[in-house]
């Protein structure tokens, strides 16, 4: 595959005036192929060099806009950095030491994952319940795709925007619904579990489709036959929801969990803008201040830059953890998983299943028997 | 999907031929009934009742919205709503920013990432594998959280204000390699490759007749998530060049005003989703088998 072999169409175009060169080099003179030689040498380089000049540009930009950024976030962490002063003194680790002992850090860390689990946990199980739906034999089935992702083309800031105004307190749709059933009004943007809920609502509404979708190409990668044997073992839809469906999308909601764990931790759009009325970030007593909001306030409207980005770097780190304690919960269930398949209980159960289906095809199996021995004579 | 050649044409089944019935227990491939068309119908409506609603709000005046019940028809008054929303923000500009934004980063994403996964996926280099492992790490890691020191460095060029500023984070991404590297490597024939290096092409010929129209299709699916993901982005722009907004921006800036009024918000919140709504109708279907696609590589 090399091009020693190369005619000259291609790398003789490319490489033409230098190759031209060649035979005026004493070396070159004396042999025959002296133009192939070098043609040889520049297309071998052509074939070692080529693959890192294509992903070069990659990792330079991304070294550059994505890394790069990142490690001076924690250059920048260590001293007392100020938005128009600049670069402070070295202080260590005391941006860290004072965002740590911090109730609005811890504060905006509860507000986070409690807006994190209110949304991740009910998108989860309606997604796997929708994608049941859409994993059976329906007919337009595009159109009844395209219906559930329909909210997902509605950008953060538009669904905040119409949230945000169905849940005023006072004029807002869902409070005079609650009225009209005669229930008391919430106080959506004033209290904390209220205005969670309404900020895990925008992120539901708009993310529950586009993972139905996704855990429903997984459903149905998961093998027909499984479904088949198990039917015909007398499962009935549920069972082989639970036993075969479940098990099968296992790695893809794991993929989901991580990606809306990595999203869902920094979470800004939403709860910046739910109640533009408050003159602090994230509600009038910071009920629903999530992590990046409060990092944005300290950075941008304090200009702590040190102890932003201390809150940034906590947050990182936050984020890397939760996403390996997931991946090591997802693999220990797989690993308990293999280890219960193995169980006596679960083997007994199959075998069981395989007599009985023996069984049952046993007549027919001695009877087709009987109908060979009865015809071998003839 | 692979089941749609052995339905049977109906619930009838009188014209079931004997031997496309035998072997198919019972309960599979079965058209599912009412309950199931019911439960999508409601989910359905769950999702585009808030873009209706919305609607309704920004074609309402003001009075209107202070009612005991919410509306469910729209007002006459969305054309003056817009009027006003377009003398609060300039929609125009906004609109023409974000379409610059959304698609310089599309071509670049697309085009750095097409490249790298070639490379990743079909030519042989020491350390591959080892810079293919950095990718997938480089995944998860939230690079949003590099805002102050890109704000930093972007002061110091002096191009706050500017949207070249808004594209810089974003022209590169991790998972777009990865996209690209997952798809071309079933696709691409490894035969292929090699026949083009034969017939003397080199190494950017083969890229460019080879690589690039098998990629296609992947291109336009990345291309397109790339866009919306540019499009709705809403931290950064905010942060760099609030003087000079995106639509998103504009429309958030729309909601500051000392006294909200609502019906102007929801009308801004209209037009805003036109353009996207648009997208939708015209790609949707592509969108739906991106994700799909997406989540089997991925």
């Amino acid at each position: 595959m090399t091009s020693t072999i190369s005619p000259p169409s291609g790398p003789a175009q490319k490489h033409g005036p230098r190759a031209g060169k060649a035979p005026a080099t004493p070396e070159a003179a004396e042999s025959p192929r002296p133009r192939s030689t070098l043609r040889s040498r520049l297309g071998a380089l052509d074939v070692k060099a080529s693959p890192y000049l294509y992903v070069a540009p990659f990792f330079i930009l991304f070294a550059l806009v994505g890394l790069f950024p990142l490690v001076y976030t924690f250059v920048v962490s260590i001293n007392d950095w100020d938005l128009l002063s600049g670069a402070g003194e070295w202080v260590g680790l005391e941006n860290y030491a004072a965002e740590l002992t911090d109730p609005y850090f811890w504060n905006s860390l509860f507000n986070t994952f409690s807006i994190f689990l209110l949304s991740a946990v009910p998108q989860l199980i309606a997604a796997t319940f929708i994608a049941a739906l859409l994993d059976q034999n329906l007919r337009a089935k595009t159109f009844w795709r395209m219906g559930v992702l329909l909210p997902y083309v509605v950008t953060p800031v538009a669904v905040t925007l119409i949230f945000s105004s169905a849940f005023d307190e006072k004029y807002g749709l869902i409070n005079n619904l609650l009225q009209m059933l005669d229930i008391d009004p919430v106080g959506w943007k004033s209290e904390v579990l209220p205005s969670h809920l309404a900020i895990a609502s925008m992120v539901n509404w708009r993310w529950t489709g586009y993972n139905a979708l996704i855990l429903l190409a997984a459903m149905q990668a998961v093998p027909r036959d499984l479904h088949e044997s198990a039917s015909l073992d007398g499962a009935g839809a549920l069972r082989r929801f639970v036993s075969i469906t479940l098990p099968g999308i296992r790695p893809t909601m794991i993929f989901v969990i991580i990606t809306a764990t990595v999203g869902g931790l920094q979470i800004f759009t939403e709860p910046k803008l739910f109640n533009p009325s408050s003159s602090t970030l994230g509600g009038p007593n910071r009920e629903y201040q999530t992590t990046v909001l409060y990092l944005w306030d300290l950075a941008f409207n304090r200009g702590d830059f040190g102890k932003a980005s201390a809150v940034a770097w906590l947050l990182f780190l936050i984020i890397i953890g939760v996403g390996l304690i997931n991946f090591f919960i997802s693999r220990s269930i797989a690993s308990a998983d293999a280890k219960h398949h193995a169980k006596p209980g679960r083997a007994a159960r199959r075998a069981a299943r395989e007599r009985k289906s023996r069984r049952a095809h046993e007549p027919a199996a001695r009877h087709s028997a009987a109908h060979d021995s009865k015809e071998d004579p003839s | 999907m692979s089941t749609n050649t052995e339905l049977s044409p109906g619930p009838g089944t009188r014209t079931a031929p004997a031997k496309t019935r035998r072997k198919r227990p019972l309960g599979i491939d079965r058209r599912p009934g009412f309950l199931t068309y019911g439960l999508l119908i409601a989910f359905f409506l769950g999702g585009a009742y808030p873009l209706w609603w919305s609607f309704v709000t920004g074609s309402g005046s003001t009075g209107a919205f202070a009612g005991p019940l919410p509306p469910l028809f729209p007002g006459s008054a969305f054309l003056a709503n817009v009027a006003e929303v377009f003398s609060t923000i300039d929609f125009w500009a906004a609109l023409g920013n974000s379409v610059i934004v959304s698609s310089v980063i599309t071509i670049s994403v697309v085009g750095f990432s097409t490249l790298a996964g070639y490379s990743f996926a079909k030519l042989r280099f020491r350390g591959k594998s080892g810079l293919m492992v950095f990718v997938i790490a480089t995944l998860a890691v939230p690079t949003q959280l590099g805002i102050i020191p890109l704000f930093m460095m972007m002061k110091e060029f002096g191009w706050t204000g500017s949207i070249g500023a808004v594209m810089v984070p974003t022209l590169v991404t991790a998972f777009g390699v990865f996209f690209m590297r997952q798809y071309l490597v079933d696709v691409i024939p490894d035969e292929l490759v090699e026949a083009a290096r034969v017939d003397g092409a080199s190494m950017i010929q083969t890229f460019w007749h080879v690589g690039v129209p098998a990629a296609r299709p992947a291109m336009a699916i990345l291309g397109l998530f790339t866009f919306m993901t540019a499009w709705t982005d809403y931290l950064w722009p905010l942060l760099v060049a609030p003087q000079n907004p995106t639509l998103q921006v504009a429309l958030s800036q729309l909601q500051s005003a000392k006294y909200v009024d609502h019906t102007i918000v929801m009308a801004g919140a209209v037009m805003a989703t036109i353009p996207l709504l648009l997208l939708f109708v015209l790609a949707g279907k592509q969108l739906v088998s991106g994700i799909m696609a997406g989540a089997v590589k991925g």
